[in-house]
């Protein structure tokens, strides 16, 4: 599928068994997250703009474990996963999503601008390709820094029509920036059907414009986006700049919660889900060997304690105190 | 301070805008190597900027610590955020005010709003500078002072210097500020050699400047058009009307007990500035002074501003657009008859 070459086969990169089934832990944490979410706002328990990510869960786990604490991820409104992926503490999500003191941002951001410096998630926006930009000023600073940090900026395929997209890839392959760029294709941009609002078959194809390589990939393939997305973060990280990844996907549940799929087809709906690629991946972990039946529920069964804890503890949390509401405007506050 | 410091002369040389902010931003470069600029054509080889003020600085402190951008106003301004969140302090030039408007999304909803969204955990110190000002034929697109929309937004600073000592001082301030600062330059007054001391302290943000005690009527301006209304006081002054002049320097944040205690002294205001005065700075100057002062005011409070409509480019009506001493004269004299 690649528009460039990228290595394939036997001389792609392959994740370990301990890095097969820490992808997996982090595909099953999104996917459990995911369910709780949507369970929660069901219940009428927490009200929150929700942008489901489930039938996405790969991109960001086979992405993340080749990244240390220190590299940075910008991400969008749909984005809880690549956060959890980056390993945003759960606790500290959930209170940021009822939005209590003890989140992430305090409860001032919500859940469309997650930021949790300490483990790399810089970035949340809400504003369809305003990820890109910023991603390339995270990078320059590091390629000012010397420090081999690389920078992934995560978008949809919707955002591939924006200007920033545009301006930021230009300026990311002039400045030979360490940048990834993560297109994560779910066919549709809000409403609109990919082919109806994109000019090309591979937003990929949109690289070799701007002199850098792009590749499109099967996003729903963990050893495929491992390899792709590893070799693209050793190339950022060697100084010889950025890379577009193009990873097809599907989101099972709409653009927005509550959202009717009006503009899909129920059979191409229901084939995406009949190919959920967590389930899939969990059978090819025991089919292979690499985990037995007994690991994987003992992750999936702490996973689930752990969401409980998170949302037990995000209730019970305080919520902002006024003050907040004036503080953090400026460092020194408001007059 | 002993006697004889206070006695002596300060030692002044004549200078532009140009080279004071040069001076500024070179001088925090020297001090901090995390400071870093980046804007079109700032670079030596492509000039030094359109009109200089970054002249020299690449050769300086390198390419790397001074880099020309393309005509990408979004990518800069996102480079400069996402740069100062990774530790770096930038100074990002946009050119040219109006050219903020496509890149509105990165200055507004990014800028601005992180720190707040992150719960403080984010700041984005950077200076966005750029020039503007009608009176040099560049029509509608080169032209308007929009500083109304940055000082409506909260998480920015805006500052609008009127001489190179100020300007210098500002810009040393607004580099080491923690937070967004739009710094705004107006052409007219870019190219005037004004003597300003050699050593030039940081000038705290939001702080105005008295430059003229007076008794009957506190004219408040900022930018080039304070120039105007140092001129319209002289004129008063044949008259036997004392005014208090106070160049804001700062919009946002702007020096309320400053502009407050002295129009409580002369109970008259006239606020001047280049921007159309609908909606603009001075009608919420006008509101906080009637709020603050109803009763003690001895005439209604005149606002100077453009007439609601586009920079023209013909001379004639572009002359008409600004705010001129004579009409600042006028409103001066209306607030005592």
């Amino acid at each position: 599928m690649a528009t460039t070459s990228f290595a394939s086969g036997a001389n792609a990169a392959q994740p370990d068994a301990a890095t097969q089934v820490e992808i997996y832990r982090r595909m099953n944490l999104i996917m459990q997250n995911d369910e709780a979410s949507r369970k929660i706002i069901r219940s009428g328990r927490l009200m929150m703009p929700y942008y489901s990510q489930r039938g996405q869960e790969v991109i960001p786990s086979a992405i993340s474990v080749n990244l240390n604490d220190d590299d940075k991820i910008c991400t969008i409104y749909r984005g809880i996963h690549d956060m959890l992926a980056k390993g945003v503490p759960l606790r500290m999500l959930w209170a940021e999503i009822a939005g209590r003191v003890t989140g992430t941002c305090k409860g001032k951001g919500g859940p469309m601008h997650i930021t949790h410096p300490a483990s790399g998630a810089i970035l949340t926006t809400g504003i369809v390709g305003s990820s890109m930009p910023i991603a390339n000023g995270l990078a320059w600073a590091a390629k000012l820094d010397k420090s081999r940090q690389v920078t992934i900026a995560n978008f949809g395929d919707g955002a591939s029509n924006i200007g920033a997209f545009h301006e930021s890839l230009n300026l990311a392959s002039l400045w030979k920036l360490p940048v990834i760029f993560v297109c994560q294709n779910n066919r549709f941009a809000e409403h609109t059907r990919y082919e109806n609002g994109t000019s090309v078959d591979q937003i990929s194809k949109r690289a070799a414009g701007y002199g850098m390589p792009g590749v499109t990939v099967d996003g729903n393939d963990p050893f495929e986006m491992y390899a792709v997305a590893n070799e693209a973060i050793n190339r950022a990280r060697d100084g010889e700049g950025p890379t577009l990844i193009e990873a097809m996907t599907f989101r099972f549940f709409g653009h927005v919660f509550g959202d009717d799929d009006f503009y899909m087809t129920k059979e191409e709906k229901s084939a995406a889900m009949a190919a959920d690629p967590v389930p899939l991946f969990r059978a090819k972990l025991i089919a292979t060997g690499v985990a037995t039946e007994g690991q994987l529920v003992a992750i999936e069964q702490k996973i689930a304690a752990d969401i409980q804890d998170a949302i037990e503890f995000a209730l019970s949390s305080a919520t902002p105190p006024l003050e907040e509401l004036t503080r953090d405007v400026y460092a020194e506050g408001v007059a | 301070m002993s006697a004889t410091a206070e006695t002596k002369a300060v030692e002044t040389k004549k200078v532009t805008i140009i080279q004071a902010i040069n001076e500024a931003i070179s001088e925090a470069m020297a001090a901090d190597p995390k400071v870093i600029v980046l804007g079109e054509d700032v670079a030596d080889r492509e000039g030094g900027g359109v009109v200089g003020v970054t002249r020299g600085l690449s050769t300086k402190y390198g390419d790397d610590r001074v880099r020309s951008t393309p005509i990408t106003e979004q990518a800069i301004m996102g480079a400069a955020i996402g740069a100062a969140i990774g530790g770096y302090k930038v100074v990002a030039e946009i050119m040219l005010m109006n050219f903020t408007t496509v890149a509105m999304d990165m200055i507004v909803n990014h800028a601005a709003k992180l720190r707040f969204m992150s719960g403080g955990q984010t700041g984005v110190p950077i200076v966005i500078r750029m020039m503007t000002g009608a009176g040099i034929s560049s029509g509608g697109q080169h032209s308007d002072f929009l500083e109304a929309w940055f000082a409506h937004t909260p998480g920015l600073k805006v500052v609008l210097p009127s001489n190179p000592e100020d300007a210098k001082g500002l810009m040393l301030s607004a580099i080491a500020d923690p937070d967004p600062v739009m710094f705004v330059e107006c052409t007219r007054a870019y190219f005037t050699p004004t003597e300003m001391p050699v050593h030039v302290a940081p000038i705290p943000l939001g702080k105005a400047k008295i430059t003229q005690q007076g008794t009957d009527v506190t004219i408040i301006s900022y930018s080039e058009i304070f120039l105007r209304a140092t001129a319209a006081a002289a004129e008063l002054a044949k008259d036997g009307i004392s005014v208090e002049l106070i160049d804001l320097r700062t919009i946002s944040p702007w020096d309320r007990e400053t502009v407050i205690a002295s129009v409580k002294k002369t109970g008259r205001a006239v606020i001047a500035h280049e921007a159309v005065k609908q909606f603009g700075v001075g009608a919420e100057i006008a509101a906080t002074l009637q709020d603050e002062l109803f009763g003690q005011l001895k005439a209604p409070i005149k606002r100077l501003g453009a007439p609601f409509t586009s920079v023209p480019f013909s001379g004639v009506l572009e002359q008409a657009f600004i705010v001129s001493v004579a009409d600042i004269v006028a409103a001066a004299r209306a607030t005592l008859a």
